[in-house]
């Protein structure tokens, strides 16, 4: 498969999470908007480990050439897990404060 | 048109599909359904280019863990109805249209770009993504950004319990 098509395919799941992000409101819904961003940025990690893997693979048989990109999207997806947890932390309290996931109603954070 | 160019294409359908169905289904039940559809398609993906370990924790921690996490809250708030009580034509028009603006401009760089035409994407062969080879790179060069994560996730625990706390 040519990389372009990954890059591709990458950038319009990145660009519906942007709209999605912009467009609604319900605070879950955005929240599952970045996660979806997140993964389209996984997916094109990967599939760049893939290709410098097969670019190094002409010159050297034994080589382990893109295994750090495949690290770099584990670490990715420990630091999308530990973000998850304490952003719908918020988000529960934010509902039981002001009951409603709105994120209109968050630009007085105030009261 | 060979097996794997057939799932590929139908793992890409299925996946913009899904991203779609997730923004426009007025349900957050529903939104969170299909985003979970899109990351069994993203973890086909995963397995198409032979990333085994990435595909499985894939599965496990994003489908399984954070969606039943999202699936949890939603359900805790009973929000199922109204998720979107006024409309406001014009914020979203500008939403799609910035968007689709970001998505054009970066396709036709993609597609200028000299340096990547003709690389290819090793697919379905290539033993970096099994875990033999991760885990041994993980616990020999990676091994103290590993245990930082275990801090992170400590400190991730003690906001998420200090936050939800009823005071």
């Amino acid at each position: 498969m040519p990389i372009q098509y990954y890059i591709l395919l990458a950038l319009t799941l990145f660009s519906i999470g942007i709209v999605g992000v912009l467009t609604r409101r319900n605070a879950i819904i955005v929240f599952m908007c970045i996660e979806l961003m997140l993964n389209a940025v996984n997916l094109l990690l990967v599939a760049f480990s893939k290709m410098q893997y097969n670019l190094a693979l002409t010159n050297n048989k034994a080589t382990i050439a893109g295994s750090e990109a495949q690290l770099f999207v584990f670490f990715i997806m420990v630091v999308a897990a530990a973000e998850v947890s304490v952003g719908l932390a918020i988000i529960v309290m934010m509902y039981r404060n002001i009951h409603s996931v709105d994120v209109n109603f968050l630009n007085r954070l105030k009261n | 048109m060979s097996a794997i160019q057939i799932l590929f294409w139908f793992l890409s359908a299925l996946a913009l599909v899904s991203a779609i169905m997730v923004l426009i289904s007025k349900n957050p039940v529903h939104s969170v359904l299909w985003l979970v559809m899109v990351f069994f398609a993203i973890s086909g993906h995963y397995i198409l280019m032979n990333a085994q370990f990435l595909a499985i924790v894939n599965l496990i921690v994003y489908a399984g863990a954070i969606m039943v996490l999202f699936l949890f809250v939603i359900m805790l708030m009973n929000l199922d109805k109204t998720s979107d009580p006024q409309k406001n034509w014009w914020m979203k028009l500008a939403g799609v249209i910035s968007g689709g603006c970001l998505l054009m401009e970066m396709a036709t760089l993609v597609r200028q770009a000299a340096e990547m035409k003709e690389k290819t994407v090793m697919m379905k062969q290539g033993g970096i993504g099994l875990i033999g080879n991760l885990g041994k790179l993980l616990f020999s060069d990676y091994v103290v950004p590993f245990e930082i994560s275990s801090v992170l996730f400590l400190s991730a625990m003690v906001g998420a319990v200090v936050i939800g706390k009823k005071n």
